[in-house]
């Protein structure tokens, strides 16, 4: 496992409170991890915050899963 | 009651009649203040008299880059924001048929539309560190109307339906978003009604007087104030009995 997808589902399990094992790449962040819509927003957030790079509104939206997440940020964070 | 010492606030049109009582009474509760407004020197003259734990950033708000640029202003010369009064508001009175549209988009953008971009830049913050006060200054007329004022009580309106949606929204993060709506208070802006004018709106008022700005201070720093915690989604109307609800 890289160590951006380590960052990122400490990060999930940090923020939603749910146990580590759930936290797998297809888990969607709302259907599978009982997120809302207000998380989502404060994952990003989170998200920007650890990896320092901006994550414009966009490209959020397409941020559904763990594996989208981790993709998104190999690809972009410095 | 009501300590803010620590709390970071920025109030907007602080150098008006009710933003200065604002920024005066949130200070004296122990508040760290950011004054915004358009007029340097009026802004400074109240910094001088507040004293310590106080910034300035000027800001024009009909101005879609000065708005954006105001939170994150505020955010680090305070390093924080707890507290947002959006406070600013302009009139351009016209009977409604006769009203230009630029006298409509200036009201709106000053008054509604600054409002968001500022609610929006804050609450990121708030909610990352879980804690936030939004209060918005809407009027008695966003709730009765007022002839002459299609455009005013149309933003002020919309003040308070925004506050509630935002309300909605930020519950769970401990952030409330209140509105305090003034009635007839002392003020440049109540400053121009003549004589006759006047008199009228007393008639109108059961307390007999208008209000002064310390009257909406005193309810911004309640709503500004920990122990408000479970009240949010709310229009508290300063008005003298002028209308009930």
């Amino acid at each position: 496992m890289s160590d951006v997808a380590d960052r990122v589902k400490k990060i999930v399990v940090e923020h939603l409170g749910v146990d580590a094992e759930k936290v797998v790449d297809n888990a969607n962040f709302i259907d599978d991890l009982g997120a809302d819509s207000l998380d989502t927003v404060e994952l990003v957030m989170a998200f920007e915050e650890e990896f320092n790079v901006e994550i414009p509104d966009d490209a959020a939206e397409t941020i559904v899963t763990v594996g989208d997440a981790v993709k998104f940020l190999e690809k972009n964070a410095a | 009651m009501f300590d803010l010492n620590g709390r970071k606030a920025l109030v907007t049109g602080a150098t008006g009649g009710i933003g200065g009582a604002i920024a005066r009474a949130l200070h004296e509760q122990g508040a760290i203040v950011t004054l915004s407004g358009t007029r340097r020197s009026a802004l400074e003259e109240l910094a001088a008299s507040l004293g310590e734990r106080v910034h300035i950033v000027e800001a024009n708000l009909s101005d879609k880059d000065s708005v954006e640029a105001l939170v994150p202003a505020a955010e680090t010369a305070m390093e924080g924001l707890d507290i947002l009064v959006n406070n600013a508001g302009v009139t351009r009175d016209n009977l409604f048929m006769r009203m230009k549209d630029e006298e409509w988009d200036t009201v709106i953008a000053v008054n509604l539309t600054a409002a968001f971009r500022l609610s929006r830049a804050a609450v990121k913050g708030m909610m990352r560190r879980r804690y936030g006060r939004i209060i918005n200054i809407g009027s008695i007329v966003g709730s009765t109307g007022n002839p002459g004022q299609g455009n005013y009580a149309a933003s002020k309106a919309g003040l308070i339906g925004m506050t509630k949606a935002l309300a909605a929204e930020v519950a769970s993060r401990n952030i409330t978003v209140n509105c305090v709506a003034p009635g007839f208070i002392e003020s440049p802006m109540t400053d121009v009604l003549n004589e006759k004018q006047r008199e009228g709106i007393l008639g109108t008022i059961p307390m007999g007087r208008l209000g002064q700005g310390g009257e909406i201070a005193s309810s911004v720093v309640y709503l500004a104030s920990t122990e408000a915690a479970y009240v949010t989604g709310h229009t508290l109307h300063v008005n003298g009995g002028m209308a009930m609800f």
